[in-house]
């Protein structure tokens, strides 16, 4: 079904559980909304927060990290860093004012393709009613706007915000 | 890198009946850097893979992309097929668009415009890729195993009949582990000790096996391949060089009323002994706790008597290093023990059972030793407190096993069994006697299992009455067992002369703090995790660790005994060769930019972060930087995450690359 707004979604996943989670909602055909794109990393450990800021301005409205369940990590402690530092990086975006909602983080083992599609379909759904991200966008003219790139569709653009 | 192949798989129809294949190869030859893109039926195929190889040579290709399934498939496929057409094999990289893609939309136009976009990202991940070679290791071809029960004895058994030398460590005084104890073993009914004790003087006699008794893992260093190990030799107090094994140090031993471990307590020994007659290596041991000597510094009756002098109360603990290639980890189990609470742990104890206070009431390792023709009573069933021959025996099945709200989710696996062949060994014994078994279900998927306990139920007579217990207690001699029968819906009560309780099997204690110094994983219940339920059940995450019997879960002999040469195998198999290839994703310092803050170190979960000084000419220390032990590190990438200065970087995984990707969001 189409719809307005088509929410951009990235997932950072591990390659160990969501990864492989992902490829078995695939070979068990289940259905969920194309707007998720996957980046596969070894572990959730190595996903470094500036990654998220990055997805956000480069037009993603929504993110997902996503990796093995507390105790399962392949390399070990990876997961229990991700999620210590996500748990401060979510206290950062909030108090800069981005909105909580648009960053999910999950464990999904190589084993619940089923809670792949509800995390996906989930936060698409989330994201879609919240509407496009605008925060990193308008930082962006703002940028732009501060002398290094001056062009007439742009300062169209920041009027229209 | 600006001359990019971009390969669209079909997958017969998997991917073309709901991805446009031709449009997404001709957006993807449309994108910058992209010199060539196609799309093939079968690209795994090996016309695929010769259209891929040409493809190389004819457009002077620097660079791959392969839209195909998904890379836990076929990456490995496709990197042989770049290697052998003269691409470096991590210049290679595939985009998931069955998987991820065309299995999971069915809208065409919505899977292929996601498809486009897959592959654009890849074309830039691909751009930012590196020439990657793979690392390799020198293989040290001796290995440790550590326990020396069933499991520990068969896994060095085997890699020594292979021709590797083999470090056995067991904590105990012998080797033998809870095998030795056992009286006959389900479903055939062989002695245990006869099948045991052979393959015990076999080890001990064996040229590549060097046995460590009454010694324990101090520390692990290193990783597959070269592992250092230091072991703590306990004192023993005897010369095991000297000592002959005569006994006589044995007998003259004033102190004789020690309660016999090896018997479950019900025997008495003496402060220096053997656990076991049958013990191997067959050298004394003092008990030091015990010891007038040690305790007073009065005695001295062994060194009087011990015609070699071997006996030597200076001895001192000893630390050995062994440099090893592979580890079998074989430390058993240990039946959890209704008398105590254990400390820190999630049972929360059996009250209803008296606590193991009524002395009639034992657990099945005990009945056991009674049944043993080598135990306590010579082979006869006689109840521990009068020893008198008990007539109505009452075996308890799930004390402790799937009882989640005890703490104890888990089936211990072998009680069904050893219960039936209980009731049988008592029916042979005592033949007057009448056996009752308190079960849940009766679990017996072995071979020869389910046959063995109808044997049980219908020749033997044992009485099975399908209920749990809901308490116990003393009244006279007798034990009285209050149940439930739910087949009939009645309350039952019978009075017992003795009851036994098939107790869940529990890892060794210390199993977790073992596991610590092996850097391996373990659950919630200290069992040892395997890397992979079904794909990879011998081997632990970590390389070079392999696992095997009853510290990975509940686990009978015959299971035992084929994982420990599954685990043999796994050890021969690493060292059929001199050098160990592994993949060539491991961390890397800038050594210019890292601050020294080894943050990354406080973070490795594999210890791989060194400190590394730099020197200049002179030998001066200029400064201390990080540094990464290629053959340590797991490729995880924590340490990445968390530099500050962004001096680490993982191969294969570097920011470029990431950051390539979500630029072509």
């Amino acid at each position: 079904m189409k719809h307005d707004f088509e929410p951009k979604i990235v997932a950072f996943v591990c390659t160990w559980c969501t990864y492989a989670g992902a490829d078995l909602a695939g070979t068990s055909r289940m259905q969920y909304p194309s707007n998720v794109r996957v980046v596969k990393f070894p572990c959730t450990g190595r996903i470094d927060p500036v990654f998220i800021l990055k997805a956000f301005q480069k037009g993603a409205d929504g993110v997902l990290v996503s990796g093995c369940h507390p105790g399962d990590c392949h390399y070990m402690a990876g997961n229990f860093h991700a999620r210590r530092r996500f748990a401060a990086f979510r206290k950062l975006l909030e108090f800069v004012g981005v909105d909580l909602s648009r960053l999910q983080f999950s464990w999904v083992s190589a084993a619940e393709g089923g809670k792949w599609v509800e995390v996906v379909t989930e936060l698409t759904e989330r994201v879609r009613a919240m509407g496009p991200m605008l925060e990193f966008k308008e930082l962006e003219i703002e940028e732009c706007w501060s002398g290094k790139i001056d062009t007439p569709e742009l300062k169209e653009a920041y009027n229209n915000i | 890198m600006s001359r990019i192949g971009v390969f669209v798989c079909h997958c017969g129809e998997n991917i073309s009946r709901t991805v446009d294949v031709e449009r997404v190869a001709r957006e993807a030859g449309a994108l910058s850097g992209v010199a060539f893109a196609t799309d093939y039926k079968y690209m795994c195929s090996d016309p695929g893979q010769n259209l891929l190889k040409k493809a190389v040579a004819e457009h002077n290709l620097d660079g791959i992309v392969v839209a195909a399934c998904s890379p836990r498939m076929h990456e490995k496929t496709f990197r042989k097929a770049a290697q052998s057409a003269g691409l470096n094999p991590f210049l290679c990289e595939m985009a998931n668009i069955r998987e991820h893609c065309s299995w999971v939309h069915e809208d065409r136009e919505e899977a292929t415009a996601k498809a486009s976009e897959i592959v654009a990202m890849l074309v830039e991940r691909v751009k930012k890729d590196k020439k990657l070679a793979p690392i390799t290791v020198p293989i040290t071809k001796r290995s440790l195993v550590i326990g020396g029960g069933i499991a520990g004895i068969q896994a060095a058994l085997d890699i020594a009949d292979a021709g590797h030398q083999v470090v056995l460590v067991e904590r105990e005084p012998s080797i033998g582990g809870h095998m030795a104890q056992l009286s006959e073993t389900f479903p055939t009914l062989d002695c245990s000790q006869c099948i045991m004790t052979p393959k015990m003087v076999d080890v001990a006699n064996h040229p590549n096996i060097t046995l460590h008794t009454y010694s324990e893992i101090e520390n692990v260093d290193g990783y597959i391949g070269n592992f250092q190990i230091t072991i703590k030799k306990k004192a023993r107090s005897v010369d095991m060089a000297k000592c002959t094994g005569c006994g006589i140090c044995m007998a003259k031993c004033p102190q004789k009323k020690i309660p016999n471990a090896f018997d479950r307590n019900m025997g008495m020994r003496p402060a220096i002994y053997v656990p076991f007659p049958q013990a191997v290596p067959n050298t004394p041991v003092i008990d030091r706790e015990n010891c007038t000597w040690f305790k007073t510094g009065k005695c001295g009756v062994c060194q009087k008597v011990c015609g070699p002098g071997a006996v030597d109360y200076t001895q001192e603990d000893e630390l050995i290093v062994e440099k090893v290639g592979a580890i079998v980890v074989a430390t058993g189990f240990e039946l959890y023990d209704i008398t105590e609470k254990p400390k820190g742990s999630p049972i929360k104890g059996y009250g209803e059972f008296g606590h193991g206070k009524i002395p009639d009431v034992i657990d099945g390792m005990t009945f056991e030793r009674l049944a043993s023709a080598s135990g306590p009573t010579g082979g006869k069933i006689l109840r521990p407190s009068d020893g008198k021959e008990p007539k109505q025996v009452v075996f308890i099945q799930c004390v402790g096993s799937r009882a989640r709200e005890k703490g104890i989710s888990y089936c211990s696996k072998i009680c069904c069994m050893y219960t039936a062949k209980h009731t049988m060994l008592y029916k042979h014994k005592v033949h007057d006697g009448q056996a009752y078994v308190f079960f849940m279900d009766a679990r017996t998927p072995g071979k020869g299992y389910d046959e063995f306990w109808r044997r049980a139920v219908e020749e033997e007579e044992a009485g099975y009455i399908r209920g749990m217990v809901s308490r116990l207690y003393q009244k006279g001699d007798k034990v009285v067992v209050m149940g439930s029968d739910i087949s009939v819906g009645v309350q039952v009560e019978i009075e017992a002369d003795l009851v036994v309780l098939a107790t869940a099997v529990q890892p060794r204690q210390g199993a977790d703090t073992l596991a610590q110094k092996l850097g391996i994983s373990y659950d919630k219940y200290n069992f040892y995790s395997e890397a992979h339920a079904k794909l990879r059940p011998v081997e632990c995450a970590t390389a070079g660790i392999y696992l095997a019997g009853a510290c990975q879960g509940p686990k009978d002999i015959p299971d035992t005994v084929s994982q420990a040469s599954a685990a043999a195998a796994k050890v021969m198999t690493l060292f059929s060769r001199d050098e160990l290839e592994r993949e060539p994703i491991v961390a890397k310092v800038n050594e210019k930019n890292c601050v020294a803050c080894f943050y990354c170190k406080k973070v490795c979960p594999y210890g791989a972060v060194e400190e590394k000084e730099i020197r200049d000419r002179n030998g001066n220390l200029i400064r201390v930087v990080a540094y990464v032990n290629p053959g340590v590190c797991g490729g995880c990438g924590t340490c990445q995450a968390t530099c500050p200065s962004k001096s680490v970087e993982l191969d294969g995984y570097t920011d470029e690359q990431i950051v390539a990707m979500i630029e072509a969001l």
